[in-house]
């Protein structure tokens, strides 16, 4: 008899219990709709979800492509920018006092309520959506890659230093993989935000995404359906989430 | 382990004509300082005097111990022969050359290990030649010989999380040694260890810094480690800080597990003791 024997039986265990609780959900929530006879307009049975989007498969398959779209576009345009602006702001301190007061200011606004206007000035295309979905992913990723950088212990630059490193050598050896587990933080909530920007933009105006879905389902008493499209934004939102996590656990070794 | 192993990869490292031309002036002084004192925060209200005014030779190939108080400011003392802080007031020279800044031919060895958790151990001894521009080849067959004098040959290819304090440490020596500086600054470098990895580690310091005949700066808080290491112990007042006393440590070398049994060590260790704890008396 091995440790490992007996403890196997335990992580087994450990590891359903995730799934298991979902399953446990599942069947409460069905059992109750049913026994209390709820209608389906006003809150569906599981089984009645399944039903709607199997129905629905190609509507819903179009629309969460849309959605996805924009959500990881936004997020991209919002890497790419947020990026060069954190180095400029964690080595300039003249960026920093010029450009941190405004963004902060930027970030200040809630973007459900620039939704609207960002419709108005660029239609009813994926671009409106877009914009807000950069908007929201922008300033957590900038916010985390420049305390990445600042990330960085003293002992380790004074290393540096008595080397005679120079500032981009420093830069690339230490300030950029100190900041990893930082930038991937930041990507984290970005993706999450991301999804809902996208949602966001579509509530405003659009005539496809799963925002555009839910929003036409309950306004036709089509409620399974709209439950279907949430089920599908939350999925994505996991799956998005969790392909950076993936991705963070391949480069970022040393922190796990 | 063989100390002697490493022996041909320095004489190799001597031959460098930038190495060479540093070692003209032999009987210039490792590090000479005159009149120096450190103020923190000069000229503003919470002002801290930290250091000095301090006067200090240490002679080439010497090993000097520096012991004091917590807040005496000889880590201070240490990053001004580093070149990693300016002094307030006072003159410094390295090797006979005003000292104004790092240099390669300084090693530095921290209380912390200070080793980057994203590389190998390998990657962590190969950092100075990677700065420093040195040939790679070079280069990685002494840090290999560094790791394998240091017993870490199996553990090149590690994380650093994977080792032991004692060996993170090693490691972080075998960084300091890499380029194969003149002088070795060591700052509170068994602090963060356990008594018995303190005592071994401190007696391989002991035997590789014979071999390799190099300058050493030792700051540490332990008296027995201070005497068991050096040729010379300063004894420093606490802030600001000042020598107090400079004792010769007239043990013989190679200096071993028996060396802290002797009763000439105790003496010693006891006239320090007194130095610090009984500042007032006459000595």
């Amino acid at each position: 008899m091995t440790i490992a024997a007996v403890a196997r039986p335990g992580t087994a265990l450990r590891r359903l219990l995730t799934p298991l609780s979902y399953v446990a959900i599942v069947l409460v929530w069905e059992a109750a709709v049913r026994a209390f006879e709820v209608p389906a307009w006003l809150l569906p049975a599981p089984s009645a979800i399944a039903g709607a989007a199997s129905d629905w498969l190609p509507e819903l398959a179009t629309n969460t492509l849309v959605t996805l779209r924009e959500t990881v576009f936004g997020f991209l345009v919002a890497l790419a920018a947020s990026l060069p602006l954190a180095i400029l702001i964690a080595f300039s301190e003249p960026a920093r006092r010029l450009l941190y007061p405004i963004l902060l200011g930027l970030q200040s606004i809630p973007k459900v309520a620039l939704a609207p206007l960002i419709t108005l000035w660029l239609g009813f295309s994926e671009w409106p959506k877009i914009v807000i979905v950069v908007l929201v992913c922008f300033f957590p990723i900038l916010v985390n890659v420049v305390a990445g950088f600042e990330s960085v212990p003293k002992t380790m630059l004074d290393l540096m230093h008595s080397l005679k490193a120079s500032e981009t050598m420093i830069f690339r050896r230490l300030r950029i993989p100190a900041a990893m587990p930082h930038f991937f933080t930041g990507c984290k909530v970005a993706i999450t935000f991301a999804v809902i920007g996208a949602v966001i933009g579509e509530f405003v105006a659009a005539q496809s995404g799963l925002g555009y879905l839910i929003l036409m389902s309950t306004s036709q008493s089509q409620t399974p359906l709209a439950f279907a499209a949430i089920a599908l934004l939350t999925i994505m939102s996991i799956v998005l989430f969790y392909g950076i996590e993936l991705l963070e656990r391949r480069i970022v070794r040393w922190s796990h | 382990m063989s100390v002697a192993a490493l022996a041909p990869a320095f004489a190799m490292a001597a031959e460098e004509p930038a190495a060479a031309a540093f070692r003209k002036p032999v009987s210039a002084p490792a590090i000479e300082v005159a009149g120096v004192t450190k103020v923190f925060g000069e000229g503003k209200p919470g002002a801290v005097h930290a250091l000095g005014p301090i006067d200090l030779s240490i002679a080439p190939g010497s090993f000097v111990s520096v012991v004091g108080p917590s807040g005496c400011g000889k880590s201070t003392l240490l990053r001004l022969a580093a070149g990693l802080d300016r002094p307030s007031a006072g003159r410094m020279n390295r090797y006979g050359e005003p000292l104004d800044g790092p240099s390669r031919q300084t090693g530095i060895v921290f209380q912390e290990h200070v080793l980057f958790p994203w590389a190998t151990v390998l990657q962590n001894v190969m950092l100075p030649a990677d700065v420093l521009g040195l040939p790679k080849a070079e280069a990685t067959a002494r840090a290999h010989h560094l790791l394998e004098l240091t017993g870490l040959k199996d553990f090149a290819h590690h994380s650093p999380q994977m080792l032991s304090g004692g060996m993170k440490q090693r490691a972080a020596f075998c960084r300091a040694l890499l380029a194969d500086p003149q002088l070795l600054l060591l700052d509170e470098p068994f602090g963060a260890l356990d008594a018995l990895t303190r005592e071994e580690l401190s007696l391989e310091l002991s035997r590789i810094w014979q071999e390799l005949g190099r300058t050493a700066l030792l700051i540490t808080h332990d008296i027995e480690e201070a005497i068991l290491l050096g040729d010379r112990v300063l004894i420093m007042s606490p802030r600001p800080g000042r020598i107090r006393a400079d004792i010769a440590v007239d043990l013989p070398r190679p200096r071993n597990v028996g060396t802290a049994a002797l009763p000439r060590f105790q003496e010693i260790k006891q006239a320090i003791r007194e130095l610090i704890f009984n500042p007032g008396r006459p000595e």
